[in-house]
């Protein structure tokens, strides 16, 4: 028994697989891509955009809606699926990934992809944009909330402790910042590289409320969002999402070098095989 | 970074502005004749008004606007934004000495449809927080409007970490970003009306807040990207912006006395730059010398100087401004006289130039 009922998680389970085949075509079209911190994300975005966020594909200006910021923009490729799936732009265009004057890079750019809420891509700015997007729905009375997913060895960036302080000193209680903790950066273990731990401690200290959860268990996840509508505490929320970089994808998750990377033809059959397989456990 | 408030006061700088006279400064004129004559024949008061209208100015405005929003990064009382905190508490956020934060927050609060306007001294905002100018403002059209004050030299024995000359190349190399120099207090107000309807970013490059007068009332007419031309003449055209007008009006007067008449363009806008008003400048008036508070790569002298080449147009031409240096260590007024880019200075600059041109012939 876990938190969803049986047909809600696997509704979430069928969506981050279809993140992670998406991931896998379309970096075909691009000829390289970012795909295991792509992986490690699939449940997260799966159920930001599946269960939890308010939302009108319909009307992607809606004031009212709920923000998700990528701050970690190299995992769009997984995003874009999604926003075609919802309807927010018609999935041929997916064709055209990275192609010479697409609307769909490595990057997400909001002037061009409806429904991306905003441009993302230098690591480290992207909860400042939510603490300025939380004062914003605090200034017009507007009760939408805004999530920001950061990349665990963004961390490293100075802007990213800027944001935190701001936004624990403003209690901006409609914050929600997932840390996609896969543990690796481009180079190798972010404790290696520079040390990101101990982020609940990090976070707590500047006055935010702490979760640790599984960040591939849709249950886990579900949860954790739900617990921060909940809270009766005016602070910003952070969400520490454990996850492995790779995810589903046992060579890429044993080997660092699939931060960005291209499978020659018969691998991507046997990886595809894989994921529909159901992956690594 | 700054870890300290400010000097707010002539007193606390030990000095007076750019542009008003002091007789130790004035080399060969005196003092008084560059008031008597500024105020009688063209119109110029030497006398100082607070150009630190912006607090004032958006909380008259935020009455009837409510996109208006104002933040600062622990210069309220400095930049006095605190103006606008008095009045409208709910809608002003002090960020903390954060700014690359608060230039992002900004382009975050814009998202959701407000016109946030950050205010910090014009070092930190272009060169600490360039990047969060370029991607998070510019690239993405956010309508974030940048006071970028105390620009230039104007913080004086400060020092080089808090002068700002080189935003100006910087700003003019982001695409999608309106760049622009207030003169004094009465043209910034203009400015903050007329970005009310401007899209995407804006960079506004203001001075010390003690700037002397260049407009008697706010310019009905003022228009980003469409230069303003403040006296005619025939001999040169002084191009100038920001603190460098009111030197360049002064000069220009005492000019004719010496038998230059000297046509002076404020050229508030930097990007877009007004094509037409230096293509114009170049083919009425014999020579063209811009002069600016920033160095002379990069900023308004190279514009010029690209539009003269891109036309094709062959006249005699200088820029002024800083040498490609770090200034000196001095309060304000003397840095600009050692400098020349007060009135005295831009006096014999441009005449010398022309004594030059003529010698030539």
């Amino acid at each position: 028994m876990g938190y969803l009922d049986d047909g809600d998680r696997r509704q979430l389970e069928e969506k981050a697989l279809f993140v992670r085949l998406e991931t896998l075509r379309l970096t075909r079209i691009a000829g390289a891509g970012h795909y295991s911190g792509t992986f490690s994300a699939a449940e997260l975005l799966a159920t930001l955009y599946y269960h939890e966020l308010r939302l009108d594909p319909a009307n992607p200006k809606w004031p009212d809606r709920d923000r998700f910021i990528l701050s970690k923009g190299h995992a769009a490729i997984g995003l874009y699926p999604i926003l075609a799936e919802l309807g927010y732009f018609d999935a041929s265009e997916l064709e055209t990934y990275t192609r010479l004057g697409s609307a769909f890079g490595d990057h997400p750019d909001m002037r061009k992809v409806r429904g991306i809420d905003f441009s993302s891509g230098s690591l480290g700015h992207g909860l400042s944009i939510g603490v300025g997007m939380a004062l914003g729905g605090r200034v017009q009375s507007k009760d939408f909330r805004v999530f920001v997913m950061v990349g665990d060895a963004e961390l490293n960036e100075g802007q990213i402790w800027e944001a935190a302080m701001s936004a624990g000193h403003f209690k901006l209680e409609s914050l929600i910042c997932i840390v996609d903790r896969n543990q690796l950066g481009i180079d190798g273990r972010t404790e290696d590289i520079m040390s990101v731990e101990p982020i609940e401690a990090r976070f707590a200290s500047f006055g935010w409320d702490v979760q640790r959860i599984n960040g591939h268990d849709v249950d886990e996840i579900a949860s954790a969002f739900d617990n921060t509508k909940n809270s009766s505490r005016h602070q910003p929320h952070v969400i520490i999402a454990d996850t492995v970089k790779g995810k589903g994808v046992q060579r890429m998750e044993l080997d660092l070098n699939w931060h960005v990377g291209n499978l020659n033809p018969e691998d991507y059959e046997e990886v595809y095989a894989e994921l529909i397989g159901g992956g690594t456990k | 970074m700054t870890s300290e408030t400010a000097a707010t006061t002539p007193e606390e700088m030990g000095e007076t502005a750019p542009g008003q006279d002091q007789s130790d400064v004035f080399r060969g004129v005196s003092s008084d004749s560059l008031v008597r004559r500024g105020r009688t024949e063209s119109g110029i008061s030497a006398q100082s008004v607070p150009a630190f209208v912006a607090g004032e100015e958006l909380a008259d405005l935020a009455e009837t606007d409510s996109r208006i929003v104002v933040m600062t990064a622990d210069l309220a009382s400095a930049n006095r934004l605190i103006d606008f905190k008095l009045r409208h508490p709910d809608r002003f956020f002090n960020m903390g000495i954060a700014e690359k934060n608060m230039i992002s927050a900004g382009a975050g609060l814009a998202s959701t449809g407000l016109m946030p306007f950050v205010g910090t001294f014009a070092s930190f905002a272009s060169l600490l927080g360039y990047e969060q100018i370029r991607t998070d403002c510019a690239y993405p059209g956010m309508p974030v409007r940048v006071l970028a004050h105390h620009s230039g030299m104007s913080l004086g024995y400060y020092g080089s970490s808090h002068h700002a000359l080189e935003d100006l190349a910087a700003m003019r190399a982001v695409a999608d970003l309106t760049v622009a120099c207030a003169a004094d207090g009465n043209q910034l107000r203009a400015m903050l009306r007329a970005s009310l309807d401007l899209k995407g970013a804006l960079y506004l490059r203001l001075g010390r807040g003690r700037d002397p007068e260049v407009y008697a009332t706010v310019p009905e007419d003022f228009e980003f990207g469409r230069a303003s031309t403040l006296r005619e003449g025939s001999d040169a055209t002084v191009i100038a912006t920001g603190s460098q007008v009111h030197a360049a009006l002064a000069a220009a007067e005492l000019l004719l006395e010496r038998g230059l008449s000297v046509r002076v363009v404020d050229m508030h806008t930097i990007k877009p730059l007004d094509v037409a008003a230096v293509v114009a400048a170049a083919a009425e008036t014999a020579a063209v010398i811009t002069v600016e508070e920033h160095n002379i790569i990069g900023g308004l002298g190279s514009a010029v100087a690209e539009v003269l080449a891109d036309h094709r147009l062959g006249v005699p031409f200088l820029r002024h401004g800083v040498n490609d240096e770090y200034v000196l260590i001095g309060p304000p007024a003397a840095l600009y006289a050692h400098y020349r880019l007060d009135a005295p200075g831009v006096f014999d600059v441009v005449e010398e130039f022309c004594r030059m041109r003529r010698d030539e012939v």
